[in-house]
């Protein structure tokens, strides 16, 4: 019975929506015209939603960049300063040798620490000395001596030199510190600022490009920390992963994508690669850690074992990208080859790989890209160690760009900011070659089959 | 002999024996190579290969256990006290390295100690001297042997293939052996921790804070190893970090995909991946610099107490990140939405929006949620910026103002720095880093299985 009355229920609502079809549409009555524009209203808001979407993204992709760009701009720049120096033969080398080991040796810190009381010679308190000498860094001595070593004539004689300065008084020059807000809020004290503000009127201020930051090793002193050990360490793990993961990468995708049968051992295989490109890169850090240094006992800090960690990391983006590449050598080529009477082996390296040959190289530069920006599995692995020295192979120890750039930004001294963001700055150049070279590989070996 | 020096001479003795392979199938041949089964260069390859793998290979394996083995002779010789305790042994061990490195005079130590690490600088230099010995005699034992073997009518080029098949098999094999490895080492690891700590305490405990007593009268000497706290501090982040990558991703990739002019998709496309390219520790930095003390400023502003390590800060960075992963994964999975559906629509009079909405957004949303799913594990196992923006309290919050920790880093403080093995702590950071492997390796392969079964739908 219900049956039948839904039945007749369903008739009826029927009819009403066949008679309303029936009837001619009116497009232009208002409720049409009210329907439409509200689509239209929506269509826009839509499209609109996508715009902000995009914009949002580039906007964050600019405030990264502009932040560090105008953080780090000015640590390719360091403050100097003029001092007069008297080369005290007394001081140098009181026994007229001559000899550069007794050169090496004098005391240049006191040269520099004299010519500051010179300059300013009402100083008299012992922590108004300390804070005097600290108008010029600790590693101006060093450049000293080069300069005494290079030309001993220098020695007896008083001459105007500009000397690298402190920290404190680089940020000061630089803008970073406010000589206007209080004295208890601020690194330098008024004294300071008076001192430089002298320094200034004479003009014995200046700033020169930091050259140092390019050619020295991390230090505890902003003004004397460089990058270049950090890009030595660098280019030694890069070096181990490349020499490791390019062949072994290439090797597996040839093996997998022309001779591999269906079986067990190749399904597990696929699944694995995949598996790993998606392993958090914290785990291959876990992975060295255990195996390499527990295990084998191989040095800790040292670019072989960071380069064995990313390897096992960079492997999966080479090999996906190898076999990609080697799909793409169309089937006549393999076929002709054979036909030929080359072996399979012959066929993939006399005609598969050389076509295939720039996909893989592009895959491979995409795959170092990443390994040079990797960070956290070389934290495991013990290379955040403070290293001034530049490492002079795979088995000393290193740190690299980034562990470099991890470790400025915890340091508490303001100058080491300006620091990390320039090798920040320096990173990306590096990245944004590499992927430039990519993107040049592709396009000249692109190819139409 | 440093290793690389070694390398060098197993290179030079398999381009020598590549030589002499040649040069004397060359000499059996009579001067017509129609006389060879293969040509010359195979049997070269052939002495070659048999001079210098098995060599390398005698290398892999003794790096692999030369550590371990002269750990156990320097071990077994200590006194019996020393062994018996673990913490004193792997300090004596310690020591023992550094003196025999030729440092560690400021080290006050038993004399054992310093006998010890004498014989390990000694047993380092003959197993060294040895290494070099025994590969340089395989080496050469493997290029007379096979020089011996060539003959006019032997299949070289069959021989050569065979090895560089199995080489290509070694190759692909070590995709498996890293995933054993990190299982194992995790695992084994993880049981050692085990054995100190219950695991019910560890899955399901709510407290975190990992400082185990190294006396015995210490202050806070009690650990409690519960990981609870770091993994809603970890989703709390993941969560903000996919509130800002799925609209901005899904938005753009929709742009990207239907209504941008080819001119700014060729622009917008690669630009938006470069967010993917920039290394982490670089968000870090941008989100411990700028975006932290933005949002504690303007919250001061607003009257909220915003925490200068914050779960937001780290999350909204984070979430930029993560960005072109979402937007790439997604733009793939609609463009694959087919032709004839989209046409339909449009027959039917929908608007572009409609037809998003309605017919492309629910036919590509299985591919869409495996993209997203792939993200949030990216998210869960992503390291420096957490690290340098998210604190180190394990706070048991919701509230994204706050700092929070998570699993990745723990690991890191945990394991960065000095160490102290077999301690609860160090082994906590492993059984951490077993489940965090194992969550995202779980969500990867959900993923993907969720992105391939869609796929095959219109292939």
């Amino acid at each position: 019975m219900t049956d039948m009355a839904s039945l007749m229920e369903d008739r009826a609502a029927a009819k009403v929506i066949s008679d309303n079809l029936r009837k001619p549409v009116d497009w232009d009555s208002p409720k049409i015209t009210r329907n439409i524009k509200k689509r239209y209203a929506a269509e826009r808001r839509f499209k609109s939603y996508g715009l902000v979407a995009i914009c949002l993204a580039l906007l964050a992709l600019c405030t990264l960049a502009l932040s560090i760009g105008s953080k780090g701009y000015s640590a390719f720049y360091q403050t100097y300063v003029q001092l007069e120096v008297t080369f005290d033969p007394a001081v140098i080398d009181p026994e007229r040798t001559g000899d550069p080991d007794v050169i090496g040796r004098a005391n240049f810190d006191g040269l520099i620490k004299q010519a500051l009381r010179d300059r300013f010679p009402d100083v008299t308190s012992r922590s108004d000395k300390r804070d005097l000498y600290g108008i010029v860094s600790g590693g101006a001595s060093y450049d000293l001596r080069e300069r005494v070593l290079e030309n001993p004539s220098l020695i007896g004689q008083t001459r105007t030199i500009w000397l690298i300065s402190g920290d404190d008084f680089d940020m000061l020059n630089k803008g970073y510190i406010d000589p206007t807000v209080d004295e208890g809020d601020r690194r330098l004290n008024d004294k300071e600022v008076a001192w430089y503000n002298e320094l200034v009127a004479d003009g014995a201020v200046e700033k020169q490009f930091h050259t140092r930051f390019f050619t020295s090793g991390d230090s505890r002193e902003p003004e004397l920390a460089g990058i270049w050990g950090a890009a030595v360490g660098s280019f030694y793990t890069l070096l181990v992963t490349l020499a490791l993961s390019f062949p072994i990468g290439v090797l597996a995708a040839i093996y997998l994508e022309e001779f591999a049968p269906k079986n067990r051992f190749t399904q597990i295989v696929e699944v694995n690669i995949n598996n790993l490109a998606a392993v958090p890169s914290i785990v291959f850090g876990l992975l060295g850690l255990e195996v390499y240094l527990n295990v084998m006992h191989l040095p800790r800090s040292a670019p072989v074992v960071g380069g064995l960690t990313l390897a096992l990391m960079t492997l999966p983006t080479i090999i996906i990208a190898s076999r990609a590449a080697i799909k793409a050598v169309p089937p006549s080529i393999r076929q002709a080859a054979l036909g030929l009477g080359a072996s399979p082996v012959q066929t993939v390296t006399h005609h598969v790989l050389p076509l295939a040959m720039p996909g893989i190289l592009t895959g491979t530069i995409i795959g170092m890209a990443q390994a040079l920006g990797e960070t956290a599995p070389l934290l495991m692995i013990g290379m955040v160690a403070f290293i001034v020295d530049i490492p002079g192979g795979a088995l000393d120890p290193a740190t690299v760009l980034p562990v470099q750039i991890y470790l400025w930004a915890d340091s508490p001294e303001r100058a080491f900011v300006e620091k990390t963001s320039a090798a920040i700055m320096v990173l990306l150049a590096f990245l944004v070659l590499m992927n430039g070279l990519a993107v040049y590989l592709r396009k000249k070996f692109e190819r139409k089959w | 002999m440093s290793l690389s020096f070694l390398l060098l001479a197993v290179a030079a003795l398999c381009a020598l024996s590549f030589y002499f392979g040649r040069q004397r199938a060359v000499a059996l041949s009579g001067g017509r190579h129609s006389n060879l089964h293969s040509l010359p260069v195979h049997y070269g390859a052939y002495t070659a290969a048999w001079c210098g793998l098995p060599a390398l290979f005698l290398l892999l394996i003794w790096y692999m256990f030369q550590g371990s083995v002269i750990e156990a002779l320097i071990v077994s010789d200590l006194p019996q006290e020393v062994i018996g305790d673990s913490g004193r042994l792997s300090l004596a061990l310690n020591s023992i390295s550094q003196i025999a490195a030729g440092g560690g005079e400021h080290l006050t130590v038993s004399p054992e100690i310093v006998d010890a690490g004498r014989r390990l600088a000694n047993l380092q230099t003959i197993a060294n001297a040895a290494l070099v010995v025994v590969m340089l005699s395989v080496a050469l034992a493997g290029l007379v042997l096979s020089y011996r073997r060539i003959e006019a009518d032997m299949r070289a080029r069959n021989n050569v293939e065979r090895i560089s098949r199995a080489i290509m098999i070694v190759c692909s094999a070590i995709a498996i052996l890293s995933t054993v490895g990190i299982v194992f080492s995790l695992m084994f690891e993880t049981l050692h921790f085990f054995s100190k700590i219950n695991p019910l305490e560890f899955l399901f405990g709510l407290e975190w804070s990992p400082q185990t007593a190294i006396r015995a009268d210490q202050v806070a000497s009690e650990g409690a190893f519960g990981m609870i706290p770091l993994f809603v501090g970890t989703l709390l982040i993941t969560l903000i970090a996919m509130c800002v990558a799925v609209p901005v991703g899904l938005f753009s990739a929709i742009y990207m995909g239907e209504y941008a002019a080819p001119k700014f998709r060729a622009v917008a496309k690669p630009a938006l991946e470069i967010l993917a390219g920039v290394p982490t520790v670089v968000y870090g930095f941008f989100a411990a610099l700028t975006v932290a003390p933005f949002l504690r400023d303007n919250g001061a502003i607003l009257g909220l107490d915003v925490s200068s390590e914050s779960a937001l800060a780290a999350g909204l960075v984070m979430g930029i990140m993560i960005i072109p992963f979402v937007s790439s994964l997604s733009d793939d999975v609609m463009s694959q939405v087919p032709k004839s559906l989209r046409d339909g629509s449009y027959a039917l009079g929908a608007t572009k929006s409609e037809t998003i909405r309605q017919v492309i957004f629910p036919a590509a949303l299985p591919g869409i949620v495996g993209a997203v799913l792939l993200a949030v594990s990216r998210a869960i196992g992503e390291t420096m910026i957490v690290v340098m923006a998210a604190g180190l309290a394990a706070n048991m919050t919701v509230n994204p103002l706050q700092a929070v920790t998570t699993v990745t880093v723990q690991i890191v403080t945990l394991l960065v720095g000095d160490q102290e093995f077999d301690s609860a702590k160090t082994l906590s950071a492993f059984a951490l880093g077993l489940v965090l492997f194992l969550v995202t390796l779980g969500l990867n392969v959900f993923a993907l299985k969720v992105v391939q079964k869609y796929r095959e739908k219109y292939d």
